[in-house]
């Protein structure tokens, strides 16, 4: 048996180590989870301008899907909607008379996390736009400020302070769930430390340096939305 | 739609609706005890427990569920062996089992979650209780178990009632480590009858209906008090 590598060897960004794939990983896992956060945001404020604005039966389709991606587990949500939704696209594809694609991996993996994601950040901003004084909506309104410009001016700097803690959460859960993303098989961080650690049989190093990884992308994510609140904050009296 | 398959697997599924109960009861019950050992740590104890405390939490708190289970499934699981005389003990049969390791990250991760729950509850109970109960002459250990945990899980059930539901929808992650949940059932059927979607509605169903029911419960538990407004 030749001797063992050591634990900088096996971690070593270079071909015989795995350290280039594990932050190959890294970076697609930010990738993803930035795509889906953003396209999550996007769905959020359409949905939380319907389920506020919107005609009732607007507002009862909202419903469903608020509660249905909230009921059901993240793992089945992404399966299903992968499968359904790469299917669906072949299948209409086929129905026009083109021949079936494949369907690009990181693409599926952003929007069906994004979708998941657009269910909570709908009710996130929605409970943001409430907890806006209607006064201050009405007073833009008076100004003769049309809808788009009242949205930037007015709407979206008072309603910042109150969604950053909710969209926080949000992106530390997305950071996480793209990990679920590995079970359909993209390689993001938790794919490519199975790869590593099955290759190389030291699962227990490889799991841990992708925990540290994963740590890491929340401790810095941390810092940052820390300091953007203070600074979507300032001119607000500090809370008692 | 075809859903023919459900009358011959349904001993499967009931087993894996088990299989999936058994885990949640599991890591929600083992949890909530270290999570409360957890929280007072991080309330009252000492300088070093309590920032022990804290990078446990923040630790299981910052890292994907997925990643801990197979660092334990995989990474030690892979050590056990190792252990002299483990191999050859009456305990071998459960710890070479998906479902062991499973049940063990699943509690660490919820007692993380439910111990910050469980901090911010404990310092949410009025002083003036706690300082009446002291001036009853209760001992700290009398008054934690008298009034001032009952007052904090009181305090702290409307979110406890939404950690049980998340930990309900991560437990699926079990299939990965070969557990025979309800989610592997429904992967089961679809290698066999080749049902993308039916095997998956099914299942969901169950997991819905079982949110129902830890909503309804924990509903009627927090009405035991009324609250005066």
């Amino acid at each position: 048996m030749p001797t063992s590598p050591s634990i900088l060897e096996l971690l070593s960004p270079y071909p015989p180590g795995w350290g280039g794939v594990l932050i190959s990983g890294a970076a697609s896992t930010i990738l993803i989870s930035l795509g889906a956060y953003l396209l999550g945001m996007l769905i959020g404020l359409a949905g939380a301008a319907g389920k506020l604005k919107g005609s009732r039966p607007v507002v009862a389709l909202l419903d469903f899907y608020t509660t249905a991606v909230r009921a059901i587990p993240e793992l089945i949500l992404i399966i299903g909607l992968y499968y359904a939704g790469t299917d669906g696209i072949n299948r209409l594809l086929s129905a026009l008379g083109f021949p079936p694609i494949e369907i690009n991996g990181f693409l599926a993996a952003v929007v069906v996390l994004g979708v998941v994601q657009g269910a909570y950040a709908t009710e996130v901003l929605r409970g943001a736009i409430l907890a806006i004084p209607v006064g201050q909506i009405e007073a833009a309104s008076a100004f003769g400020m049309r809808p788009l410009l009242r949205f930037r001016r007015i709407v979206l700097p008072a309603l910042m302070p109150n969604a950053l803690p909710g969209m926080a959460n949000l992106w530390m859960s997305v950071t996480k769930d793209s990990a679920l993303i590995a079970v359909v098989g993209y390689q993001e961080l938790a794919l490519a430390t199975r790869l590593a650690a099955g290759n190389t049989k030291h699962y227990f190093l490889f799991f841990f340096a992708a925990a540290v990884i994963y740590l890491v992308i929340t401790l810095v994510s941390n810092m940052v939305f820390g300091s953007l609140e203070t600074y979507f904050r300032r001119g607000q009296p500090k809370a008692a | 739609m075809d859903f023919s398959w459900v009358f011959t697997y349904w001993p499967l599924i009931v087993a894996g609706a088990i299989q999936t109960v058994l885990l949640l009861v599991i890591s929600v019950g083992f949890g909530f005890i270290l999570a409360i050992g957890l929280a007072l740590a991080l309330v009252c104890g000492p300088f070093w427990l309590r920032w022990c405390a804290k990078v446990y939490c923040t630790s299981l708190r910052g890292t994907p569920l997925l990643i801990q289970l197979w660092l334990l499934y995989y990474g030690v699981g892979s050590f056990l062996p190792m252990i002299p005389g483990l191999r050859a003990s009456v305990l071998w049969p459960v710890l070479r089992e998906g479902f062991f390791f499973a049940a063990v990250s699943f509690t660490l991760n919820y007692a993380a979650y439910e111990a910050e729950v469980l901090r911010g509850a404990l310092l949410a109970v009025p002083k003036g209780e706690l300082e009446a109960g002291r001036a009853f002459g209760m001992s700290p250990a009398t008054l934690l178990r008298r009034i001032w945990l009952p007052r904090a899980i009181r305090i702290a059930l409307p979110t406890i009632g939404g950690e049980v539901v998340l930990q309900l929808k991560a437990t699926p992650l079990a299939f990965t480590v070969t557990v025979m949940d309800l989610y592997a059932v429904a992967y089961k059927v679809r290698q066999d009858t080749l049902l993308v979607y039916e095997p998956l509605i099914v299942v969901t169903l169950f997991y819905v209906c079982l949110t129902l029911i830890i909503t309804r419960a924990f509903r009627r538990v927090e009405m035991q008090v009324p609250i005066r407004r």
